[in-house]
């Protein structure tokens, strides 16, 4: 998951020197990779900004790791006015479904809250909670569980 | 008062004492096709043994289950006769299953098992005495036109040689298991004194595919498993179907156009509505007791609140405002309390306050970080089940304690138990229980129903088709 993070933030930082080599707003510089993702898009958010943060067990807090994630999409949603978002909250498997569903909402309430806070107008964000049904890592282990508690935010 | 089993048997001797064989007319409905019950005809006067009846209390059934001898009912016909040893199997399982009844092996009946034993006959009952049965069950099915069946039955107690029951069903030939799972229900009201619980259905949530792209369907069963059968189609994520007690409805969580919401489907047509265009996120549904309402988490804001929605005006009305996370609302069966898990304490707790509203008592402790969820009130009021987390081995149990939070007893534990479900008359409960993954494609994982007695004892797996989760038990004839 580090690695993951570090890479996504080589990723942004190689964007950002093309996009200041070059002045064009398609992002489709030579320095990035050959078929890049389009910009603004979804693949764009995931490879190059990040689109997920984490949360601890049953806590809805942002770490400091996850405020710089929703900065770098502040500042994307800022470059890209017309992409609105849909937040996603969720959990791991060690609590009960229906809190699970009001702590998912709650955690994707946190990332909407701070990117509004941000900037990012209210009307381009929905949130959504999928409780505990909706794990990204299927494994039952400290790191999977440590995967499935987050916000995930995709482009709607 | 406080140990349940004292309770349950106060009231099971209190009933003992009725005796009679009268039938009654059965009040059936929910949507369900109709059976006819009428007293059988009387049978010859039995001889009257004077010996120790059947009819005990369930206190002490629970260290002997009484000794019940299920001979196939007799038909008229083949196909009849067959109908018979059908029905005569159900009771038996489920008597057997329940763990207050010890149906006796066939294989030691005196009189030969494939014969039946004609209802309209005085048994005798020294050939089951010597068995060691203290009921006999005799019944007989005959085809009477027009697809209709007609299913005669009489309950004897043995040692005092005398009839308890005599009474005869008549609905279409297709829905005869309704009618063996009623004469189980008749049998174990007559004997234990209270009323029993295997004319009911089982609706749950259906569970197939991925974990990370798991299709999840509403489906609904008899409580033996039988007639399994699917709602929805699993195009939209549902989750927490609940009965209603009064109506053939249930109330259930659905995603449907990614708007997660709280949904009615109608057992009758087949449709589904949602229950309201309300802001925010509604979810985890429960009935009021007489049906007219539904109590509910809504996310509109914070953290959630429990609201009630009138079914008729469709009004909500807002019951906590905490800014917590309140959620799993559940009324007391007589309306007057609302139980409901909050972490306003700080962590998960369960709650009571008025039906009203207003000052929430806190009535769990659990020591050592342990958080509780899932509450849910005894359809007798007595006890609310509860699932428990955390604890020193990080593991799930299913557990009851008393409304005011003392007499915490745990049932069941495992990686993950959840979600208890009463039976109607409060003596079993139903929950679910995963295993976890152990690798990371998922496999490994698995999602079953179980039973448990209240006591503790008798746990049994539920046979589903697939992963089953969120179990809730229908009322008595629904």
């Amino acid at each position: 998951m580090n690695i993951k993070i570090l890479g996504a933030f080589a990723a942004v930082a190689l964007l950002a020197a093309c996009a200041n080599n070059t002045g064009a707003s398609n992002g489709s510089g030579a320095t990035a990779a050959t078929s890049g993702p389009a910009p603004g898009s979804e693949e764009d958010l995931v490879a190059n900004v990040g689109d997920r943060v984490f949360y601890a067990f049953n806590k809805s807090t942002l770490s400091g790791e996850a405020r710089s994630t929703l900065d770098r999409q502040a500042a994307w949603l800022a470059k890209y006015p017309q992409v609105n978002v849909l937040v996603a909250g969720n959990c791991d498997d060690r609590g009960t479904e229906e809190y699970n569903l009001a702590l998912g909402k709650r955690r994707a309430n946190a990332a909407r809250d701070y990117l509004v806070a941000k900037g990012v107008a209210a009307s381009r964000i929905q949130t959504i909670s999928y409780g505990k049904d909706k794990p990204t890592a299927m494994g039952d282990n400290e790191q999977a569980w440590a995967q499935n508690r987050n916000a995930i935010t995709s482009v709607r | 008062m406080t140990d349940p089993f004292q309770a349950f048997a106060a009231r099971a001797s209190r009933r003992a004492v009725l005796g009679g064989g009268a039938a009654s007319a059965l009040a059936l409905g929910m949507g369900r096709e109709a059976i006819a019950a009428t007293p059988a005809a009387p049978a010859p006067a039995a001889p009257g043994g004077g010996g120790q009846s059947a009819v005990i209390d369930v206190n002490r059934a629970r260290a002997a289950p009484i000794p019940i001898a299920i001979p196939d009912f007799v038909g008229g016909d083949a196909d009849a006769a067959q109908l018979g040893r059908n029905i005569a199997s159900v009771i038996t399982a489920d008597l057997g299953n329940c763990g207050l009844f010890r149906p006796i092996d066939k294989q030691a009946f005196i009189q030969a098992a494939g014969q039946g034993i004609d209802p309209s006959a005085v048994p005798n009952f020294q050939n089951w005495k010597v068995i060691g049965a203290q009921a006999l069950v005799t019944g007989k099915a005959e085809s009477v036109g027009g697809g209709q069946v007609r299913v005669e039955f009489r309950l004897w107690d043995v040692l005092p040689q005398t009839q308890i029951q005599g009474t005869a069903y008549t609905t279409t030939t297709a829905n005869w298991r309704r009618i063996a799972h009623i004469i189980a229900d008749v049998i174990y009201e007559r004997l234990l004194g209270e009323k029993g619980y295997f004319d009911t259905r089982i609706v749950y949530v259906a569970g197939t595919g991925p974990r990370d792209r798991r299709v999840r369907r509403l489906a609904i069963m008899d409580q033996d498993s039988a007639n399994n059968r699917f709602l929805t189609d699993g195009t939209w994520t549902v989750l927490t179907p609940r009965f209603n007690p009064t109506r053939p409805q249930i109330a259930f969580m659905s995603y449907a156009n990614q708007n997660p919401r709280v949904y009615l489907f109608d057992l009758g047509s087949g449709r589904q509505s949602v229950l309201g265009d309300f802001r925010g996120m509604t979810f985890a549904p429960r009935f009021a007791p007489d049906g007219n309402s539904v109590i509910m988490a809504v996310s509109d804001g914070g953290g959630s609140d429990i609201v009630t929605v009138d079914l008729a005006s469709r009004a909500m009305r807002r019951l906590t405002n905490s800014g917590a996370i309140d959620v799993s609302p559940c009324y007391s069966p007589d309306g007057t309390q609302i139980v409901f898990n909050s972490d306003r304490g700080g962590d998960q707790q369960l709650y009571i306050m008025p039906a009203g509203g207003g000052a929430a008592k806190r009535i769990s402790f659990g020591v050592g970080g342990s958080r509780y969820a899932t509450p849910v009130w005894s359809p007798r009021g007595d006890l609310i089940a509860f699932t428990k987390l955390g604890g020193d081995t990080g593991n799930f149990s299913i557990g009851v304690m008393n409304p005011d939070g003392s007499g915490e007893r745990i049932l069941s534990e495992g990686w993950t138990v959840e979600g208890p479900t009463f039976c109607p008359n409060g003596r079993v409960i139903m929950f679910y229980r995963e295993t976890p993954a152990t690798s990371a494609s998922g496999a490994g994982y698995s999602a079953r129903l179980v039973t448990i007695d209240i006591t503790g004892f008798n746990e049994r797996v539920v046979v589903t088709p697939t992963d089953a989760t969120d179990p809730a038990w229908s009322p008595l004839g629904a």
